[in-house]
């Protein structure tokens, strides 16, 4: 593995030191962990088999040529078409060779992701906030409670299947002295625009548009 | 009956029951800070456990200004949901448009004119002082200090003008745009940035004598909120708060972006960790950003403010009124958008607060497929129970303050 310096003044966004090897390295240091290794746009992401991920994870913080000494960030992405559809990412910086590194597993509605609050103290809340909004579970985080959405709130925002305007809306009732909560009423239907190809027409019918036959 | 003179009390046994004079079974209180009041800058709850004045445990609740950011970004265009960015951290607006451009213009291989380069970092520079102000001032009146939000505000106050001339908007700028920015500079902002860069730093030397080594200002903030380097790491500390605990970390040094590069700066470090430690820090890098202004004063290059390319930037007003083929890129780019290549990317510049990065998504349409937004302030909260522990009730808003909590992006 050898590192170079960022080549820096051609773009915009921020450079980072080249590490070449990188995705070797990796692969001898975790061993079957390791599904996939992904390196685009200057970045490496690791896919990781769930159940690995602490020990791959510490094995990362304590290697001593990489040195990721700090956890950034966890969130997830949801694909709603996949058989299992969350992606929990963590996004790990070593301070000393100046490399990030994207670390992802797999995981669906019901299966627990590994905790990784005895890897690093900061993991706690934002596993909280991935459990919050996307409803993945993580087996050995002490307190996970919601953390962003109301006291009492139902379902998991971040979800795809989930509708932009929410299942509930509140308000003040005179009546009742107190804030109530009501389903949500739209006082007009909510519109998606499809703004993607206008030019080239849409692959699917119009409504209103049922009778007309494509191409006259 | 226990001897209280005698016996030794651990933490756990004072959590638990202090057994009175009498007899009957005292019990720690449990107040709620928040989320209405005044030093809990914005809507932060925190749910305190207290022994007398000391501090038992400390649990921030947050989200009480959540709208759900990231979700509202994936139903928008890149360039719709821009100005979301501004809504985050509402103190240093044009810093979270920049990791939010920058995202976007390293997924699509966006080139951008040096002269919108330098006027991104003159503004990103202009957003720390205008964030470090609202930060330092009221942290001073959190701990009993009147005048320095006075006297600093009125600079603040300026500095919101200067927004003003490049974007027509005080706060909500959405002034930098993927490719450059929306419009050039007026001619004579360079000057008018340039007298009150020099008149600042006499302002800003008043200030810090009425505060720096003010008795009661040092005995409220110094050693209060002590965090070790090995600690600040562990929690996720970046900016002004890890630099405070002695790791000269800045991303603008480390990972420059735009024009940082060609900037001479120095990083602020202190070795202390504690309130102080990070207020001296942001004063100093205040006057690092005054330095920086300056440099980009001096050397903005002539040239365009966007990249020419028209899929990405709009064609001018003079143009779409003479070619047929401007008007229908300009209809297209604020209808259908920019078309951004599938692909991740992780992209993140020194906010004012510390690392606020951008994990973008894209899936080859023009609209994002997952924004997450790492807002600096989470791991900057989440450690109040560590940093809380054992100290007086009256601490907590002097380290609350010392972390620079905005819940626009916290709660995103």
């Amino acid at each position: 593995m050898s590192v170079t310096a960022p080549e820096v003044g051609r773009d915009s966004w921020p450079v980072m030191a080249s590490v070449d090897g990188v995705a070797d390295h990796l692969r001898a240091r975790l061993g079957d962990a390791v599904i996939e290794i992904v390196e685009a746009a200057h970045e490496t992401a690791v896919t990781v088999r769930r159940e690995a991920l602490v020990t791959a994870i510490t094995s990362l913080r304590d290697d001593p040529a990489l040195r990721l000494n700090q956890l950034i960030d966890i969130c997830g992405v949801d694909y709603p078409d996949r058989h299992e559809r969350f992606d929990v990412v963590y996004h790990l910086l070593s301070m000393a060779l100046n490399l990030r590194l994207r670390v992802k597993v797999t995981t669906d509605t019901r299966t627990p992701v590994p905790s990784l609050t005895g890897v690093y103290h900061v993991a706690g809340w934002y596993e909280r906030e991935t459990y919050d909004c996307y409803g993945v579970l993580f087996d050995g985080n002490p307190d996970l409670r919601r953390i962003l959405t109301d006291y009492g709130f139902e379902g998991h925002p971040f979800r795809k299947d989930f509708p932009l305007t929410g299942h509930v809306e509140l308000r003040y009732s005179e009546e009742h002295k107190r804030v109530v909560y009501e389903p949500v009423k739209l006082a007009q239907d909510f519109r998606s625009f499809d703004f993607l190809s206008p030019w080239e027409g849409t692959d699917y019918v119009l409504p209103g548009d049922e009778k007309a036959k494509p191409n006259g | 009956m226990v001897d209280l003179a005698t016996t030794a009390w651990t933490r756990d046994d004072t959590a638990d029951l202090l057994p009175a004079k009498d007899g009957n079974a005292i019990q720690n209180y449990m107040i709620n800070f928040g989320p209405q009041h005044p030093a809990a800058h914005g809507v932060l709850r925190l749910v305190m456990e207290l022994d007398g004045e000391i501090i038992e445990r400390c649990d921030p609740h947050i989200g009480l200004l959540h709208r759900g950011t990231e979700k509202l970004i994936e139903y928008k265009t890149y360039l719709q949901a821009l100005p979301y960015m501004d809504r985050l951290d509402y103190v240093s607006p044009m810093c979270m448009e920049h990791s939010y451009v920058l995202a976007i213009e390293k997924l699509a291989g966006i080139e951008v004119p040096l002269r919108a380069k330098y006027i991104r970092t003159m503004f990103a520079e202009i957003t720390r002082i205008l964030n470090h102000i609202l930060n330092v001032t009221t942290h001073a009146m959190d701990v009993g200090a009147m005048t320095p939000i006075l006297w600093l505000f009125e600079e603040r106050e300026k500095l919101l003008g200067f927004y003003e001339r490049v974007s027509g908007a005080r706060f909500h700028a959405a002034y930098f745009r993927p490719g450059g920015v929306h419009q050039d500079m007026p001619d004579a902002l360079l000057g008018d940035i340039r007298d009150w860069a020099d008149n600042y730093l006499k302002v800003l030397d008043e200030m810090q004598g009425l505060v720096a080594d003010n008795r009661i200002f040092k005995q409220r903030n110094v050693d209060i909120g002590v965090i070790s380097k090995e600690d600040a790491i562990a929690w996720g500390f970046t900016g002004p708060c890890i630099r405070a605990s002695g790791v000269a970390w800045d991303l603008r040094k480390s990972q420059p972006y735009d024009a940082y590069h060609l900037m001479d700066f120095d990083v602020m470090v202190s070795n202390d960790g504690d309130c102080y430690g990070r207020f001296m820090v942001r004063m100093g890098e205040m006057r690092e950003s005054i330095k920086i202004i300056r440099q980009c004063l001096d050397q903005m290059p002539e040239g365009r403010h966007a990249t020419l390319d028209k899929k990405v930037s709009p064609p001018s007003r003079g143009e779409m009124k003479r070619s047929m083929e401007a008007l229908i890129h300009h209809f297209k780019l604020y209808t259908e958008g920019i078309h951004v290549p599938a692909g991740e990317v992780y992209v993140a510049t020194e906010s004012p607060k510390g690392e606020f990065g951008i994990f973008m998504v894209a899936d080859g349409t023009n609209k994002p497929w997952r924004c997450h937004i790492r807002a600096t302030g989470m791991a900057h909260l989440q450690a109040m129970d560590f940093l809380c522990k054992g100290h007086m009730l009256a601490d907590a808003p002097a380290i609350l303050g010392s972390l620079d909590i905005v819940f626009g992006e916290v709660d995103r």
